[in-house]
């Protein structure tokens, strides 16, 4: 009997946490979805399609950081960027930043750790893109 | 009417974006339709991503004693607390602020701040499949040196996470942590 109400206490606890931060969610599921429409494939392909040097490292980290692509759409869109063109230090800085930093999703994080520890890992991780990016743009 | 009031204080945000929204609908019927699609795709994909992790992290606050997780991934755990963590992240999946809860829970359960930052770099960016799907798509030559590369960044942006972050700071989150999962 004792292990029935401990379940269901789990699931109150996990309804809870969820009701918790469901506004968070909601709000950040907008966003991408108005970042995505301003930020297309084609947008990000216009604006990556090419090596611009240093300046097309920077857009490429500015792109990554505000949108949220999920890796089974960032990886061909990427292998198309690279036969456009595209610089691979770019193309890392691109992947990196999609990956690790999350502007979109920044509401959320600072629920959980707050805005110092959240805007700490969102600075330290892009400038360790960056700094990746151009080992890789050396290496490659 | 006071619990109206609470929900559109809390879902403020939320509500001015479906405003906007509506807005796009009416100037811009394209451009509405664009990101209402796209709004309501990545919604059934967090529903399909969001709520068995927060069923697991329920059950896992409830059933998993916190000694045992300190036991594993706590402060003394050295570095295979460290691995372990980094596997896990690794192995899990669904977008980076899916982790956020899992990372939450693990806080208050005891799990250090360097192997929690290492779980959450992990699960962002060498997750296997992504990993072997990358490879196919941009080939094991720029795959592998970005793994290589943000191995190392993952494990010193944690190192540096836990060494500035201070005891305040953390007990801050330790606070708020707590306050999300617990009745209130």
């Amino acid at each position: 009997m004792k292990d029935k109400s401990k379940t269901r206490l789990a699931l109150k606890k996990a309804w809870k946490s969820f009701e918790n931060i469901l506004p968070s969610v909601l709000t950040v599921l907008l966003l991408i979805g108005f970042i995505l429409t301003l930020l297309d494939e084609q947008a990000i392909s216009r604006l990556l399609g090419a090596d611009f040097g240093i300046w097309g490292v920077v857009i490429a980290a500015v792109i990554g950081c505000i949108t949220l692509i999920p890796g089974f759409v960032a990886f061909p869109l990427a292998a198309s960027l690279v036969a456009a063109g595209a610089g691979y230090a770019q193309i890392a800085v691109f992947i990196s930043t999609l990956m690790m930093v999350g502007i979109a999703t920044l509401p959320l994080e600072i629920q959980y750790f707050g805005k110092r520890i959240a805007a700490k890992r969102n600075i330290l991780s892009l400038i360790f893109a960056i700094i990746m990016s151009c080992i890789i743009g050396v290496i490659m | 009417m006071a619990r109206l009031k609470r929900f559109i204080k809390r879902y403020r945000f939320f509500l001015l974006l479906v405003l906007i929204n509506g807005l796009l609908f009416i100037i811009e019927p394209e451009l509405g339709q664009e990101t209402a699609v796209l709004s309501v795709h990545n919604l059934l994909e967090m529903l399909s991503v969001i709520p068995p992790i927060f069923l697991l992290l329920g059950l896992m606050d409830v059933w998993v004693p916190r000694e045992t997780m300190m036991k594993y991934m706590g402060k003394d755990a050295g570095i295979k607390g460290g691995i372990f963590a980094f596997v896990l992240g690794s192995f899990s999946a669904g977008p980076l602020y899916a982790s956020f809860p899992v990372a939450a829970v693990f806080l208050k359960k005891g799990v250090s701040l360097t192997n929690v930052f290492l779980f959450i770099g992990a699960w962002s960016t060498t997750k296997i499949p992504m990993m072997l799907f990358e490879i196919t798509q941009l080939g094991s030559k720029f795959a592998l040196i970005r793994f290589g590369l943000n191995l190392i960044a993952i494990i010193v942006l944690a190192i540096i996470m836990e060494r500035t972050t201070t005891k305040e700071d953390s007990e801050a989150i330790y606070k708020m942590v707590s306050r999300q999962t617990d009745e209130k």
